[in-house]
């Protein structure tokens, strides 16, 4: 084994950086000392529990100054008060039981904190600490030290506090009461035994059901009338309208049953109805708690920045506290909150939140500088042009397209359903009703009220959301994160498919490059240096960044063969650069890659080898969902890759470039209007327009606990190459939802058959009901299940 | 008075007193996090362990 891990964060050790302390090996100087400060503290137990858990600490001097200001803590604190503050942290690194461990024994410490918790779903540490003797700076910067750095942005500045709405959980709660307690007590007369003891207690019974069905019917249910009444009002007819006809139905010809004592009634049924739909309910909300989907420009943003004052004190500011003519201090790899011009001499921005080009912007002294872009390099300092709403960045959050909601786009494949399923209820019941009348006005009734209750639609409401929840949760397992269910439907709808180019079909690595051939001697690549220099070809660019600088001598002669290469003497001295034809010389797999080949004085040397930055698996992945899909690439850049895209993908992959964010959004929105159901898949807030604008946004991340704009998924980057195959799996998700739907019909048409003869007995329906649940629910679990095995390759 | 009457009240009186426990339960946020504790649970035991295995030290070393 000649590659060592570091001992603390996993890491890949270089030979020359590496550190050796306490016999073990560490990567760099950062992990040893949080070893350090854990074995000082008795706490190295950290290592058991999972190998090698921790992070590399960051440099983060001056950077939590803001915390000093109280007025800034005491709106990220959520509790306080003389002797207590408690406060939630959100860590993005916590990832392992280590995590919680260290997390929780944070006391040992730093003295002043009494308590710490961890929430790992939320991965967030809520910390409960006494002011006196510590304070929020100290432990942020102490959780900084052992690499743990919280993510603390304007986000938490402006956060309400979250109502937890609980609600279907009590409502679960009180239906399973009340169906277990019912069940319990019709079971004697499911029998109909002619007992004396029987029907001696029987009004006893009946209506100790009818009290406990009570509380189900107007509570429990209650969400269905709403929905239905809703429904109705608007004239779309749902899914709940012949559920709550149902329940009303079979509580009113119970309770008249019992009355009239006519027979038991369908309390069972009922309870037992509310619990399963209830429990779709619950199932289909399946929620990511440490993700979040409705991200804006406030948790890119820092909640505070370093002003200075005419005096040339540096003191810390709220964003929102700052005011034209200001002048700010941007430390290296800080945001810049606010457009202004620039003061320092130089600086070098990277614009790549905004724009998605990753290559950082040289800016001299007097320029203007936007919002969004982050400073590279050393210290620089700004003046302010527009506060934070005014800027350039923050007015693409006022477009129409991040106000909507989101649940409004489309009607779910249940009510569609259900727009003729309701009328056709309504009608048979009413046709069943007519004919009886004529023959017996008691069976009518019967007759009517046992049609809708049988037909109440039971197995069709749970059909969509336990298929939904499963793949839902299949998905999950497999890397992407969907915001809710109905996603799953629209994902399956989908017929276009917009790709970003950077960061989404690229890595956001850099691009290698890598020499192969006999070495260059140091006069060879003077001559390559003097050559490249003339040339403007994108990859003479990159390779000319790319070698060492050598002194650079005047060609005698040079020449640029356009899509060929370059051919350039310097005296006696040639140099030939480019492609394989160009030099003549054949070596073997130049196939899709690129290479720029040297000859120097008609010797054959070697070949660069530009090892492209495209994820891998991109070009099958296109192959394949080019056969289904109209794909686009809608690319923030220049056109300089149009060529080795053209190369690598599909013929009919449309290829669009120096788009910006606007720009990017009305192009889907032009692709709407011609009737397409598009997907964007994007990342970085340059995006963030498109894909709330689109069908489908899609984000993708290195990093899924790091961030990604407003979307309705994340996709963990590493799963890139997978786009085809959960595209696919949605598709069949449907069509189990379809094939569920059938069955589900097909008890109806046998509980009917019941219900219109007159022959619906308390017992049939108390069996047909839960029959059909469980055959149901089992069905879409299994073939959903079934669906999912294709993920392998 | 039938021991009947009896024993359904003494039932649903009980099943009543486990919905309010559930509900109670729910309302005082426990169930919003349900995997962290499983994992805490664990660490209460390791660090009992490493004081015993401290203390088998402590009488060993007296022994000498």
């Amino acid at each position: 084994m000649d590659t060592t891990n570091c001992f603390h964060c996993g890491n890949e050790i270089i030979k020359k950086d590496e550190v050796l302390f306490d016999e073990k090996k560490f990567c760099c100087n950062g992990c040893k000392t949080v070893y350090e400060i854990f074995s000082n503290n008795d706490m190295s137990c950290y290592y058991d529990f999972q190998a090698s858990p921790g992070a590399t600490p960051l440099d983060i001097k001056g950077k939590y100054d803001f915390l000093d200001d109280e007025k800034i803590v005491t709106k990220l604190l959520e509790f306080e008060e003389n002797s207590t503050h408690i406060v939630s942290l959100y860590i993005p690194h916590i990832h392992c039981s280590s995590c919680i461990w260290i997390l929780e024994n944070l006391q040992k410490l730093q003295p002043g904190i009494n308590t710490s918790q961890v929430n790992f779903p939320e991965k967030k540490v809520r910390i409960n600490y006494n002011p006196e003797a510590t304070n929020l700076k100290q432990i942020v910067e102490r959780l900084c030290a052992i690499g743990y750095e919280p993510y603390i942005s304007l986000d938490n500045y402006d956060e309400v506090k979250k109502v937890v709405d609980r609600s279907l959980i009590y409502k679960i709660g009180v239906a399973f009461f009340c169906f277990g307690n019912i069940m319990l007590l019709s079971f004697p007369e499911y029998f109909e035994v002619q007992e004396f003891w029987i029907n001696q207690y029987r009004g006893f019974f009946r209506w100790l059901i009818f009290a406990i069905s009570l509380p189900t019917f107007f509570y429990s249910a209650s969400g269905y009338y709403v929905s239905a009444y809703k429904s109705i009002k608007s004239k779309m007819l749902n899914i709940d309208i012949p559920i709550a006809l149902g329940i009303v139905i079979m509580f009113i010809r119970s309770t008249v049953d019992i009355i009239f004592d006519y027979g038991q009634g369908f309390f069972d049924s009922m309870a037992g109805l509310i619990f399963f739909m209830l429990l779709g309910k619950l199932f289909q909300q399946k929620t990511y708690n440490f993700l979040s989907f409705e991200r804006d420009y406030k948790s890119y943003f820092p909640i505070a920045i370093t002003k200075i004052l005419n005096d040339k004190t540096e003191i810390p500011v709220q964003i929102y506290d700052i005011k034209k003519g200001d002048r700010l201090l941007i430390r290296n790899q800080e945001l810049i909150p606010v457009d202004g011009i620039l003061i320092s001499d130089t600086a070098a921005i990277d614009y790549s939140f905004v724009t998605g080009e990753a290559v950082a912007i040289e800016k001299k002294s007097g320029d203007k500088i936007f919002a969004g872009g982050k400073q590279v390099g050393k210290v620089i300092e700004m003046e302010v042009l527009f506060s934070v709403s005014q800027s350039y960045l923050t007015q693409l959050w006022s477009n129409d397209v991040f106000q909507k909601k989101v649940d409004i786009k489309h009607k779910t494949i249940t009510d569609r359903i259900s727009r003729y399923f309701t009328p056709a209820l309504l009608g048979l019941s009413v046709v069943s009703f007519l004919y009886w009348i004529f023959i017996d006005t008691d069976t009518a009734f019967n007759v009517f009220t046992a049609i809708l209750i049988v037909a109440c639609p039971c197995a069709l409401a749970l059909t969509a959301p336990f298929t939904l929840g499963n793949v839902l949760r299949i998905m999950g397992r497999r890397k992407l994160y969907l915001k809710n269910a109905t996603v799953i439907e629209q994902l399956a709808k989908v017929d276009t498919i917009v790709f970003d180019k950077t960061g989404t079909i690229t890595t956001n690595k850099k691009t290698s490059i890598t020499y192969e051939g006999e070495m260059l001697n140091d006069f060879d690549l003077k001559l390559l240096n003097s050559a490249l220099r003339g040339s403007n070809h994108p990859l003479s660019r990159r390779l000319y960044e790319f070698i060492p600088r050598k002194e650079i001598r005047e060609p005698s002669y040079f020449e640029e063969i356009i899509g060929k290469g370059i051919y350039a003497t310097f005296d006696e001295n040639t140099i030939k650069l480019g492609s394989s034809q160009f030099l003549q010389h054949m070596s073997e797999n130049t196939h899709k890659k690129t290479k720029v080949h040297v000859e120097i004085n008609g010797i054959y040397k070697g070949s660069y080898v530009f090892n492209n930055q495209y994820r891998a698996g991109l070009e099958q992945l296109f192959e394949k969902l080019s056969k289904k899909y109209k794909l686009i690439i809608l690319s923030g850049d220049n056109d300089g890759e149009r060529r080795i895209l053209e190369k690598m993908l599909p013929e009919k992959t449309i290829l669009v470039f120096n788009q910006k964010p606007e720009q990017k959004l009305d192009f889907i929105e032009n692709l709407q209007k011609e009737g397409h159901n598009v997907m964007m898949v994007g990342d970085g807030l340059n995006d963030a327009g498109a894909l709330a604008k689109s069908n489908i946004g899609i984000s993708i991340s290195e990093n899924v606990n790091v961030f990604s704009p407003a979307c309705d998924g994340i996709l963990d980057a590493s799963m890139f190459d997978r786009i085809a195959f959960f595209m696919n799996f949605s598709k069949n998700a449907m069509k189990t939802i379809y094939m569920s739907f059938g069955l589900s019909l097909l008890y109806n048409v046998v509980g009917l058959s019941f219900a219109v003869t007159g022959n619906l007995l308390p017992i049939v329906a108390a069996i047909i009901m839960p029959l059909s649940t469980v055959t149901i629910v089992s069905f879409v679990t299994i073939m959903s299940n079934l669906f999912a095995r294709n993920f392998k390759k | 008075m039938s021991v009947i009457y009896m024993l359904i009240t003494i039932s649903i009186v009980v099943a009543v007193f486990f919905l309010y426990a559930f509900i109670k339960a729910v309302r005082s946020g426990q169930y919003d996090d349900d995997y962290t504790p499983s994992v805490r649970m664990l660490f209460d035991d390791e660090l009992r362990k490493e004081t015993n295995k401290n203390q088998i030290e402590l009488t060993e070393e007296k022994q000498l």
